[in-house]
């Protein structure tokens, strides 16, 4: 996958991962992918739902070791 | 400028007294219609607070100046954001509330529920943001606790307040919905813990049998603890009859509904033994008797002074799942159409038979949501 950028919320709890998402979001240009690294247990469901209701796509998501890895496309 | 909070327990007072209150709630949608705090009289108004990052100016039309307004979240962090930018737009009434729905779910509030013989007495210890309810008997310096959350301090220190020692432990069933703290209590008393062997097959810890027909004494007065065979919800459900006033009936019978028997995956073989310890069994037991549930649902359950309870003869006339007549009608109810089930229901399981040793957080989250135990 080809990333732009890569955030790292490891550490952060609500509502600050997507606060730093939001922010990183407006560095990257349309159809760009940006990677976010976060290890809050509410990030996947929060991330989710912001990125549908802000019109970005979130392509892929994982978890290894504890910290769950998003990649969003920027819509 | 510092914001105001509100504590689980100050809001759950709110509740029992039926107070107003504005509810905003920044959780996702989906967790909002999953899982919220009930009350008659509160007002809901569900907005993400990642919607409100840039302003809570689209919001301000909809909110009351004259009502108090509390803001909650999943944790407590993203309630505080909000809080502060709506203090800051002006708003004076206006409060977080502390460690969200987490902590919402943990709150556990022990009511009276009444003396028994010889000076013993009996509480109910609500656990009103989960629904969950749990016992403790006390009697002549000595205490037992019935279906115990995973909170072991709340308990631990109560019987501490009240002087008396922890000599039993018991569980109902193995639960599905929450994590039993009955295993950490008698590690930390020395009490005895009790489970109901059928459904312990395949705990990985020693305990003791509780078998039809055990009496448990507390204290060295004369407050049995009878306990009743009663399978349904698991093979191993078990009643109690305590003081012979007061029948618990764990996930078997609640007040407005009637336990389901799918969560260890074994509904169909499970449903007549469910019919058979609601219509003949407790159908056996004095009407007198007063019934006390490990659930609730919904918040009409509770009685004006807190506590979740109410005789046996009265809910074999108004609760629906005690009469239908028709076993197949009763077959198609407790079988199809259920409930989704519990959160992490297997993960809390293995949890409670000792197979899998979450860590404090992970045990948090598998408990989110409502219990879902039960058919009405």
């Amino acid at each position: 996958m080809n990333v732009t950028k890569v955030l790292d919320a490891k550490g952060l709890a609500c509502p600050m991962p997507i606060v730093k998402t939001k922010k990183a979001m407006k560095e990257v240009e349309t159809g760009e992918t940006l990677e976010i690294h976060a290890t809050d247990q509410g990030a996947k469901s929060d991330l989710t739902a912001w990125a549908k209701s802000s019109g970005h796509e979130l392509l892929q998501h994982d978890e290894e070791d504890g910290v769950f890895k998003f990649w969003i496309q920027k819509g | 400028m510092a914001i105001k909070e509100i504590s689980v327990k100050d809001l759950a007072e709110k509740v029992l007294q039926k107070e107003e209150l504005f509810l905003l709630d920044v959780r996702t949608e989906d967790a909002f219609q999953d899982w919220k705090i009930e009350s008659e009289n509160f007002t809901y108004l569900n907005i993400p607070y990642f919607d409100l990052l840039d302003g809570v100016e689209e919001i301000e039309d909809q909110l009351p100046k004259d009502k108090d307004i509390v803001v909650a979240c999943a944790k407590g962090g993203s309630s505080q954001m909000v809080t502060e930018m709506l203090d800051e737009a002006g708003f004076t009434n206006v409060y977080s509330l502390e460690g969200g729905m987490k902590a919402w779910s943990e709150h556990l509030m022990p009511v009276k529920v009444s003396d028994l013989t010889d000076g013993g007495e009996l509480y109910q210890f609500v656990r009103i943001g989960k629904g969950c309810l749990s016992y403790m008997v006390v009697s002549n310096g000595e205490a037992a606790i019935i279906d115990s959350t995973r909170k072991t301090d709340v308990y631990v220190n109560f019987a501490e307040q009240m002087g008396v020692n922890i000599k039993h432990v018991f569980d109902t069933h193995l639960h599905a919905d929450h994590i039993s703290g009955g295993r950490t209590i008698a590690q930390q008393t020395g009490a005895a813990y009790w489970l109901p062997p059928k459904d312990a097959e395949e705990v990985t810890f020693d305990y003791q049998p509780l078998e039809d027909g055990e009496k448990v004494t507390i204290g060295n007065t004369t407050i049995d603890i009878h306990a009743l065979y009663s399978p349904g919800h698991t093979i191993g459900s078990t009643s109690f009859v305590v003081d012979d006033q007061y029948l618990m009936t764990g996930d078997i019978l609640f007040i407005d509904s009637i336990g389901r028997p799918d969560l260890a995956g074994k509904a169909d073989d499970w449903v007549m033994d469910l019919r058979e310890t609601l219509y003949e069994r407790y159908k056996d037991l004095s009407d007198e008797l007063i019934v006390l549930p490990a659930h609730f649902m919904i918040m009409d359950e509770l009685n004006e002074d807190g506590t979740v309870a109410e005789k046996l003869g009265v809910l074999f006339e108004k609760n629906h799942g005690l009469n239908i007549e028709d076993k197949d009608e009763f077959r198609k109810m407790v079988t199809e159409n259920l409930p989704p089930q519990p959160n992490a229901y297997q993960e809390i399981r293995e949890t409670n038979m000792g197979k899998i040793d979450p860590e404090e957080e992970e045990q948090r989250e598998m408990e989110i949501g409502p219990n879902r135990c039960a058919v009405r």
